[in-house]
């Protein structure tokens, strides 16, 4: 602590975390299983997935909690994964902010820093600062239960960064807040990272809060990276059904690759055959997949192809209709642009459906 | 008569607008409140009333006056009685919490194999009279007892563990501490995971995480446990006594009436003085608790982290823990070997064994069973009954002045046995029944006094046991049809159950054991309950074997009851869980 410097300019170098191989299993729950990811200095990565997927026992491990069975995690070059939580130099903020009752505001947030034995006057000015830049500075000598949530979640960052850690790590810090919290905190968070530079892994199981503030994202089921992208790649080119599903909505009709001469056709079950682009690799067992906004009722585009189907329910959304329409055995969400004065299709009328064939996707079954 | 005026105002404004909701109650719940109100009046507030009466007023003329006070300062004895009760009771508490801290910090924070067995030894203590441990206690820790024959043996040394206040302190520490130990494990596990993980996470470890997150988080419920300790031994009146200890507060409170009579206002004013007390350390605990419910474990949250130990630490922690065990089991394991010995003195062990005592005990001194049964059963069923209706008026209504009911069955936890005593004597012996005999004669009387003493304990967990049931259930059952009363019956009394028998049982577990009232009003032994034949057995050398007996069949009885209703309890939350 020879050289303090106020956090607000932290300048800090960011560091990268390696996680090569991580396996985990709590006696037969295979929990993770061979973890590869490589997180880059000062990126706001995410952890998303469904609960139970493994996100939290990763995040978990990277503090220390958890110890691997196997594997390196690696921080800013440096293999942690026999350090105690004590000596990781690795933030973390807990989903439930696990602030001490029995500390006023501002003790919570010097707490870290008395443990280091930091001189105490630098700790007053971390602590001010930390609280500072949190805009929490007035509410110091209050006690964590007299504080918001909202409020409450800014001192556990606080007492996080107080700290200058390697590594911010953010445990669905947003899931104890109310909506409009949630996007309000979560603009906070992203900008206060900037700001700091600080490498930043934040697990959610909510897209769209992975969406609006990460760089990336590594999406996990069942204990394996399903894969890792920034959120306009997971969304276009989702690499499996898995990912496809869990962000956003995705249409996908079961069927079969047919070659009929040199040219490939997808049977979707149900008897319509359409013709497969000859520039698509797609694989032998294959679904097809599309977004909702990726096909018309009529023709939309020139490239469509037609698919013959009938209305089964429609929902008005506001600024688009929804409607779930019948292709051969399965059924599928299209959605139109709604225009003032347009009638909804009633079920049971029959429709052509436009098909952007570049837009959809032949993943493996 | 405020019941009164409420039940008119009531009934108006069941038809006038909602201005006067808040006073809105059946007459059913009206006349529920109104005798639960002239129950407590009667039994409770009166009796202690006239305690605090006697003790201000003159003897004779009736006029208030401190003097009574006054010559309570001036009396030596009085002054040292009050000292003696204050160190011993504070003693007790540290005593207590030496035995206590290690077994909840090592049961509860650590992987620990047999912590579920602790925890439940821990309890075991609670099940009997400290009074009776203390005879066995003198004969395994008294100056001549089995520990100091070995010691003398081996290092020619005595430790007076035994001797005067030593002797009441050592029984009532081994007695008492399973109240911290309860109260510390209960807050230990509330701790969230999450708060020491965020200390270990900013740079903490080891004692100093101890010291600074856990304790401090901890304190509360710790503070809760000491607090109870020091109150209980305080209004203990059995133990001294039986030690031969007299100067201390209780036993001369209950000296001065016993001996010098009912009339002499001596005994009030240490009744007074006890009160205080009592009202002094709750109040500091409350203060103490107050702004700090740190229960922390959140939804999600993942309880407390349990470390394994190293073998160096688990071997500690087991010396520890067994020695600890030793020593709050000891009365037990006297008392038992006490009730086979033919003679046991100046030896480690007794000389030879026998079954004669626990013969004369079912022979002639089963009415000391028969009559704790019924007085107990009743003063529990009594303290369910009065509970899950204040509970229900307190929570579920809106009867103006509810709260006081509640306020006024709790108050019965400053009121120390000795005192409830006095009082019924005091209030009942100069009403008579029709054929002369007086009230305060009735074995109900005893019932009653044991009732009261144990409905605050009670009451609590009625009062639990409410909380947990979400309104909307009772809704759900009115909107489809079922009055008020119908889904009391249908609805709440179900789900309540549990926590109705868990009153039940602490109720008459304890009502079983207590002595300290009931040794003021029991008259006739015929009347006596187990706990009071205990005492007069213990009183005597000879009569040492046969009371062992007794009180072995006591914490059998005791025992055996708790079991079945923690089963009962278990299997109808499990069957509850499916219902979910």
């Amino acid at each position: 602590m020879n050289q303090p410097f106020p956090i607000t300019s932290l300048e800090t170098k960011a560091v990268d975390v390696d996680i090569r191989n991580v396996d985990l299993s709590y006696g037969a729950n295979h929990v993770l299983k061979g973890i590869n990811l490589h997180i880059r200095p000062g990126e706001f990565f995410a952890f998303l997935g469904p609960s139970g997927c493994g996100k939290t026992t990763l995040l978990r491990l990277i503090a220390g909690f958890n110890e691997a069975d196997g594997g390196e995690v690696l921080v800013g070059g440096r293999d942690v994964a026999h350090l105690p939580p004590w000596k990781r130099d690795v933030g973390m903020v807990f989903q439930s902010y696990a602030l001490w009752p029995h500390m006023t505001v501002k003790r919570n947030v010097a707490f870290g820093l008395e443990e280091r034995k930091v001189p105490k006057a630098e700790i007053d000015r971390r602590v001010a600062a930390a609280l500072e830049l949190v805009g929490l500075a007035h509410l110091a000598d209050r006690r964590p239960s007299q504080l918001s949530g909202g409020q409450q979640q800014r001192v556990a960052v606080a007492r996080t960064i107080a700290i200058e850690p390697k590594v911010l790590l953010l445990d669905e810090p947003l899931s104890n807040l109310d909506a409009k919290m949630r996007v309000q905190v979560r603009r906070e968070l992203r900008d206060l990272q900037q700001r700091l530079g600080l490498t930043t892994i934040f697990v959610t199981h909510d897209q769209e809060e992975a969406n609006t503030i990460c760089d990336r994202i590594a999406v996990m089921n069942d204990g394996i990276v399903q894969q890792v992208g920034t959120p306009m790649e997971l969304y276009e080119k989702p690499a499996n059904l898995f990912v496809a599903n869990f962000l956003g909505t995705a249409n996908i009709l079961p069927g079969r690759v047919i070659r009929v001469g040199g040219e490939r056709f997808f049977d979707i079950d149900g008897g319509v055959r359409l013709p497969i682009p000859t520039h698509v690799i797609v694989p032998d067992e294959a679904k097809l997949v599309f977004r909702p906004q990726h096909a018309s009722l009529g023709r939309g585009g020139t490239g469509d192809v037609l698919l013959p189907g009938t209305v089964v329910h429609s929902e008005f959304l506001g600024s688009t209709l929804r409607y779930g329409v019948k292709i051969g055995a399965a059924e599928v969400s299209i959605d139109t642009p709604f225009h003032s004065g347009e009638a909804l299709r009633q079920p049971g009328s029959a429709v052509e459906i436009g098909l952007s064939l570049r837009s959809a996707l032949w993943l493996a079954a | 008569m405020a019941g009164a005026t409420t039940a008119g105002r009531a009934r108006a404004s069941s038809t006038s607008s909602g201005n006067f909701k808040r006073l809105l109650a059946s007459p059913g719940q009206i006349a529920l409140a109104f005798g639960i109100a002239l129950f407590l009046l009667l039994f409770l507030v009166v009796p202690v009333g006239t305690v605090i009466y006697v003790a201000f007023t003159e003897k004779g003329t009736g006029e208030f006056t401190l003097v009574n006070f006054l010559d309570f300062a001036r009396t030596d004895l009085f002054i040292r009685s009050f000292w003696n009760s204050v160190y011993v009771s504070a003693m007790s508490v540290v005593v207590a919490s030496v035995f206590a801290l290690p077994l909840a910090y090592i049961t509860t924070r650590f992987e620990f194999r047999g912590a579920m067995l602790i925890q439940t030894l821990g309890f075991l203590p609670l099940i009997m009279p400290p009074f009776v441990g203390a005879v066995a206690m003198l004969l395994l820790f008294g100056r001549n007892g089995s520990v100091n024959l070995l010691l003398d043996d081996w290092l020619g040394i005595k430790i007076p563990f035994m001797e005067g206040l030593n002797g009441v302190i050592f029984v009532q520490a081994v007695h008492y501490f399973p109240f911290i130990l309860i109260n510390l494990s209960a807050a230990l596990r509330n701790i969230d995971r999450a708060m020491e993980e965020a200390a270990q996470n900013l740079g903490s470890s080891g004692f100093r995480l101890f010291r600074r997150i856990v304790f401090p988080l901890a304190m509360p419920g710790y503070i809760a446990g000491a607090s109870l300790v020091f109150v209980k031994v305080f209004d203990d009146l059995a133990t001294p006594l039986l030690l031969n200890v007299k100067d201390m507060l209780a036993p001369q409170a209950y000296l001065r009436v016993t001996s010098i009579g009912i009339a002499d206002p001596m005994g009030y004013v240490i009744s007074v003085v006890l009160i205080c007390m009592s009202i002094l350390a709750m109040w500091i605990s409350a203060r103490a608790m107050r702004g700090k419910d740190y229960a922390t474990v959140q939804r999600g949250g993942g309880g407390l982290a349990k470390r394994r130990m190293r073998p160096w630490e688990s071997a500690v922690a087991y010396g520890a823990v067994l020695l600890i065990l030793f020593l709050v089991l000891a009365p037990h394991l006297g008392l038992l070997l006490l009730s086979f010995a033919t003679v046991w003195s100046f030896s480690p062990l007794p000389d030879a064994y026998t079954l004669a005592h626990y013969g004369r005990v079912f022979g002639e001194s089963f009415v000391y069973v028969k009559n704790t049964m019924i007085y107990a059963s009743i003063a529990g069923l009594i303290d369910v009954v009065l509970g899950t209706a204040i509970a229900y008026l307190v929570l579920r209504t809106k009867l103006i002045g509810r709260e006081w009911l509640d306020w006024a069955a709790t108050a019965a936890l400053a009121i120390p046995g000795v005192v409830l005593g006095i009082g019924y004597l005091r209030t009942f012996y100069g009403v008579q029944l029709p054929d002369g005999t007086p009230l305060a004669a009735l074995w109900i009387m005893i019932v009653l006094a044991l009732a009261i003493r144990r409905l605050p304990y009670a009451l609590r967990a009625c009062y639990a046991a409410l909380q947990q049931i979400s309104v909307s259930l009772e809704e759900a059952a009115e909107n489809l049809g079922a009055t008020k009363l119908r889904t009391i019956r249908r609805i709440v009394l179900p789900l309540m159950g549990g926590g109705i028998l868990a009153g039940f049982v602490t109720s008459f577990a304890t009502a079983a054991v207590e002595l300290s009232a009931t040794l003021m009003l029991v008259q006739s032994n015929s009347d006596a309950p187990l706990a009071y034949g205990l005492y007069v057995f213990m009183q005597s050398p000879a009569g040492r074997g046969p009371g062992a007996a007794l009180g072995v069949i006591a914490v059998l009885l005791v025992a055996v009851c708790t079991f079945a209703s923690h089963l009962i309890i278990e299997r109808s939350q499990k069957a509850k869980a499916v219902g979910r």
